[in-house]
């Protein structure tokens, strides 16, 4: 995964609240392997049909190229589907910017490499406001230094988590951290595997593949 | 035993923290970890990776999202659900995971398969390719949604990192009026504190009508908390858990299910426990609810009228209210109960239980449907045992279809579609722009409501609906 230290791009002000997953990709997008281009699906049905968003913000020209979109409260909530944060980021989006995301889209992009920086609504006004005095204009997000700055001088803080940051800085394959810890992982399976059998049933034994008999019937003969 | 201020997600995180990175984010390990088809980009990454799945056993798949309601015996019509399918089958078998196919005969919504055959146990810890996840937080299982990227590493290696979370308890007191159900609760609380009112947070489901409710009531409010942003629901287990878990397969047997009930009564939150914010709700004060717009949140009383943008609290709300509105093809002021409906959708995880087709049922005996009304039940269990009742004799008589088990309408990503511009009184969990097709628009509301709108047409308030009669 691509490290994210510092980026400078066109951002987008798309403060509208509460923006789902189902309106960034529809399902029935969904089962596209990884290589499709999903930026032929982002946020499908308002840009295309009879009942699309005539002059959608992202289709007009001076937000071509763009790589930050400025949010607003509960972007991307919903639907766990990552494929929206796919969508995103085959559009070429590197950075999210608003109050607030939601929660598995939020992990979704940090495992991505796409920041999520979260702001106070008051820096989404602001933002919005000089992005849309000048658009196409450019801002410059700082992830180690924590900052985004506009082209006229403005610099504002965020926040971010200092795992998230850690993992975003580091462009990390997380399966590989996490099995450095194997012998941690094996010892806790040990531990409880002794103490809670219940945790982890025998599925096969139970009501096996092998046996595939109507469960009202497994049930009466246990 | 004086008690140590832990929270029950306190003590099940404890149970399961493998690590703690220089972060604080925990490695947690996961007991069990569900699937479905749409997880098939994941099982490919896995194999490019060159990478297997670590606890075949843990892994429990089981076909939901896409399959057909009806005409099963054509096969699957759609040619990439078809495909992630049969790859998803070739895979299960190779690797002996826990599956449940289209074919089995336990078919159903993952979610509800799960809770029935036991796998879903207090004190576990569960992490799922599905949002929806939350519902098994019921049963007092940690349970989280998690995303592609999550699954392939929770393939991998059985863990899951979690940075620490803060924690909303939710309490509903008192008790309920007569005619309002579990998905009224929700709606209500989702309306109060938004659909961003919980992000961040675990929430603990709590109070008296909370411990009042049956296991198919507490799974349809866990199920819809991640409508306000919750990362995970809980309700601590009590005799009601226990009593719906004893004798179901995957549940522990004989002396094995005393010590774990043993274990599982001290599952609880200590009274002097802190949360980071507490809401309380009085259950009496909730009256059957729907939702006018295209977000959770925007849910009413039936008996209210639609509000006016105008009265939103801020510009920006303003403006969503009235997008919403011109999508959903409603005006202010306007009646709940003068809207009329096209078709009725009686299902998904939320409301795909025994329970909510007998409520369903029993207001669609009184009367004959007179828009199209379909009935999924959520699993092959399900609808055996609404067969064996009679269930599906007196939804037909009434006009409903009575269908095979699956997501369905809740998405349709089977093909079980809205029309643009069709109006649907629906069980499910989203009423989001296009989720139950491209222009649809969706009422939630509880499956007594949704029967009641099959019947007359319109959102109808069950309470009266009989009144005039």
């Amino acid at each position: 995964m691509e490290p994210f230290l510092r980026i400078e791009g066109i951002a987008v002000p798309f403060d509208r609240a509460n923006v789902d997953t189902d309106q960034i990709i529809p399902a029935r997008f969904i089962m596209k392997p990884r290589q499709f281009d999903y930026s032929k699906v982002l946020f499908h049905d308002l840009r295309n049909g009879p009942a699309a968003e005539p002059g959608f913000t992202l289709d007009r020209p001076e937000y071509r190229g763009a790589k930050i979109l400025v949010t607003a409260e509960n972007f991307a909530c919903g639907s766990a589907r990552e494929q929206a944060v796919y969508a995103l980021q085959d559009t070429g989006i590197r950075a999210l910017v608003g109050p607030s995301f939601g929660g598995i889209f939020y992990t979704n992009c940090i495992k991505n490499g796409i920041l999520p920086a979260i702001v106070d609504s008051t820096v989404v006004s602001a933002l919005c406001a000089a992005l849309l005095r000048s658009p196409g204009s450019v801002l410059a997000v700082d992830l180690p230094q924590q900052t985004i700055a506009t082209s006229d001088g403005k610099c504002f803080p965020f926040r971010i988590g200092e795992g998230d940051k850690a993992q975003l800085m580091g462009g990390w394959d997380d399966i590989t951290r996490t099995l450095e810890h194997e012998q941690a992982i094996l010892a806790h399976e040990r531990a409880t595997a002794a103490t809670a059998t219940w945790t982890r049933p025998s599925f096969d034994e139970a009501i096996g593949l092998r046996r595939p008999i109507p469960f009202a019937k497994a049930r009466d003969e246990r | 035993m004086p008690g140590t201020g832990l929270t029950i997600f306190d003590r099940i995180w404890a149970r399961h923290r493998i690590l703690e990175n220089v972060a604080g984010e925990a490695l947690l390990y996961v007991d069990q970890h569900f699937l479905n088809e749409t997880s098939f980009i994941c099982f490919q990454e896995l194999e490019r990776l060159g990478r297997t799945v670590r606890r075949p056993k843990q892994s429990f798949l089981a076909m939901d999202h896409t399959v057909p309601t009806h005409h099963r015996e054509a096969g699957i019509p759609n040619a990439e659900n078809r495909e992630a399918i049969e790859y998803l089958d070739r895979f299960a078998r190779k690797t002996g995971m826990a599956y449940i196919g289209v074919d089995d005969p336990r078919q159903g919504i993952g979610h509800i398969v799960a809770s029935e055959i036991g796998l879903t146990l207090p004190g576990i810890l569960i992490a799922g390719d599905d949002s929806h996840t939350t519902t098994n937080g019921a049963m007092g299982a940690l349970s989280l949604g998690i995303g592609l990227s999550e699954v392939t590493h929770v393939l991998a290696t059985q863990a899951l990192w979690q940075a620490p979370y803060r924690k909303l308890r939710v309490t509903f007191s008192g008790s309920m009026a007569l005619a309002v159900d579990a998905k009224d609760l929700v709606l209500e609380l989702i309306h109060r504190i938004g659909a961003a009112g919980a992000i961040g947070h675990f929430v603990e489901f709590a109070g008296a009508a909370v411990s009042a409710l049956s296991m198919a009531q507490r799974m349809t409010i866990c199920n819809m908390a991640v409508e306000a942003g919750a990362r995970a629901a809980i309700i601590a287990p009590d005799e009601t858990t226990f009593a719906y878990l004893k004798g179901r397969p995957l549940a522990p047997q004989g002396k094995d299910w005393d010590v774990a009930v043993t274990e599982w009564r001290a599952l609880r939150t200590d009274e002097e426990a802190v949360f980071d914010r507490e809401v309380e709700i009085p259950a009496s004060e909730v009256a059957p609810t729907v939702t006018w717009g295209t977000s959770p949140q925007d849910a009413i009383r039936v008996d209210g009228r639609i509000p006016d943008p105008k009265d939103a609290g801020s510009a920006q709300e303003s403006a969503r209210a009235e997008a919403a509105l011109h999508y959903m093809g409603l005006a202010p002021g306007m009646r709940v109960t003068d809207i009329a409906i096209d078709q009725v959708f009686i299902g998904s995880c939320t409301n795909g239980r025994l329970e909510d087709l007998r409520a369903a049922a029993a207001i669609a005996r009184n009367g004959r449907a007179v828009v199209p009304a379909i009935v999924v039940p959520g699993s092959q269990e399900v609808k055996r045992e609404a067969e064996s009742e009679g269930l599906h004799l007196v939804f037909r008589a009434a006009g409903f279809e009575w269908r095979e088990p699956g997501c369905s309408m809740c998405l349709g990503m089977n093909g079980d579609l809205v029309e643009g511009g069709k109006r649907c009184a629906s069980t499910t969990n989203r009423n989001f722009m296009g989720r139950q097709g491209k222009g649809a628009r969706t009422h939630l509301m509880g499956p007594a409501m949704a029967a009641a709108a099959a019947l007359t047409g319109r959102i109808s308030d069950v309470r009266t609906l009989f009144e005039r009669a």
